[in-house]
């Protein structure tokens, strides 16, 4: 009941916090997983690479 | 002069197209944002029967077309995967899943907190909204099914499947508003015209621009790691600069 009080009170601050602000954590965590996604594909290739060297040596 | 677009349907040579496309598609998402924004919020007036409530059209309308397209886009690189055998194609279809399910997710999301104030309930097992989740269900599915497969070209062919026949909940939603008697509303813009303040569509307009381009962005981003994992045991991986 309080928050729907609290909704009718601070329609704004509601809508932003609520969708805006949860819609850009989202996008932003996605950001950050593709990249630490990219980051850790490209070290498991380079160690690959790496050991794929030393073998033939 | 002609230009040999099967030549960027290998992995080989769209692997650096990707990467020079992303700030192409990343600055102008963000602009467009920003904008969507300032127009939606600043400039379009209050609407009168939902008051400030209303504004969550901006970000929930985007994210519902895009969900939906996006899964449209993922079915279509599915079926190109299975029927002409063609890697990157399936490799798409891995790289776009994530991102129309976190769409999907922000629709439920932004409609339930839009319901709230409206209907006085987060949730109703509305045909728009059950065939929503159902949609949210399906990416979820497509991406479980295509990790518990360890052969990554089997894994593609299953998870192909499950992409094309889902798509079918596609036209569902779309047309569940028709179909039967919702709570959900029907379209605010059709063919013949539209009730809405110019200012709204502007803003409504260009977040779902903002929203394609970044959906682009990221999925560009995510194949470019799939294309390295999947590839890395071949010699041009082994020539690309940041592997060296």
């Amino acid at each position: 009941m309080s928050l729907d009080i609290w909704m009718r009170e601070n329609p704004l601050t509601y809508v932003w916090i609520g969708s805006y602000g949860v819609a850009f954590l989202v996008f932003a965590v996605e950001i950050a997983m593709v990249v630490h996604k990219r980051k850790i594909t490209l070290q498991q290739v380079r160690l690959m690479r790496e050991a794929e060297e030393s073998e033939e040596i | 002069m002609a230009i040999n677009w099967f030549k960027y349907s290998a992995p080989t040579t769209f692997y650096g197209l990707a990467g020079k496309l992303i700030p192409w598609f990343a600055i102008p998402a963000a602009m467009l944002c920003v904008i969507a924004l300032y127009i939606g919020f600043v400039v379009a007036p209050v609407d009168a029967t939902q008051g400030q409530f209303y504004r969550i059209i901006y970000i929930h309308v985007p994210a519902s077309i895009i969900s939906m397209f996006l899964y449209l886009v993922m079915a279509g690189y599915a079926a190109l995967g299975l029927i002409f055998n063609t890697r990157l194609s399936s490799m798409m279809a891995s790289a776009v899943a994530p991102t129309g399910a976190l769409f999907a997710f922000i629709s439920l999301w932004t409609g339930a907190l839009w319901g709230k104030p409206m209907w006085g309930a987060w949730w109703v097992w509305d045909a728009r909204l059950t065939s929503e989740l159902i949609l949210l269900f399906l990416y979820l599915g497509f991406i479980a099914l295509h990790a518990a497969i360890d052969d990554p070209r089997r894994a593609d062919r299953a998870a192909a499947l499950l992409a094309i026949v889902g798509s079918v909940n596609v036209p569902i939603i779309y047309f569940s508003v028709k179909w039967w008697n919702t709570l959900h509303q029907g379209s605010t813009i059709k063919y013949s015209g539209t009730s809405m303040h110019i200012a709204m569509q502007q803003a409504m307009f260009t977040m779902l621009v903002a929203c394609w381009l970044y959906a682009i962005a990221v999925t560009l981003m995510r194949v470019r790691s799939i294309i390295l994992e999947r590839e890395r045991h071949t010699k041009w991986i082994a020539q690309l600069a940041e592997v060296k």
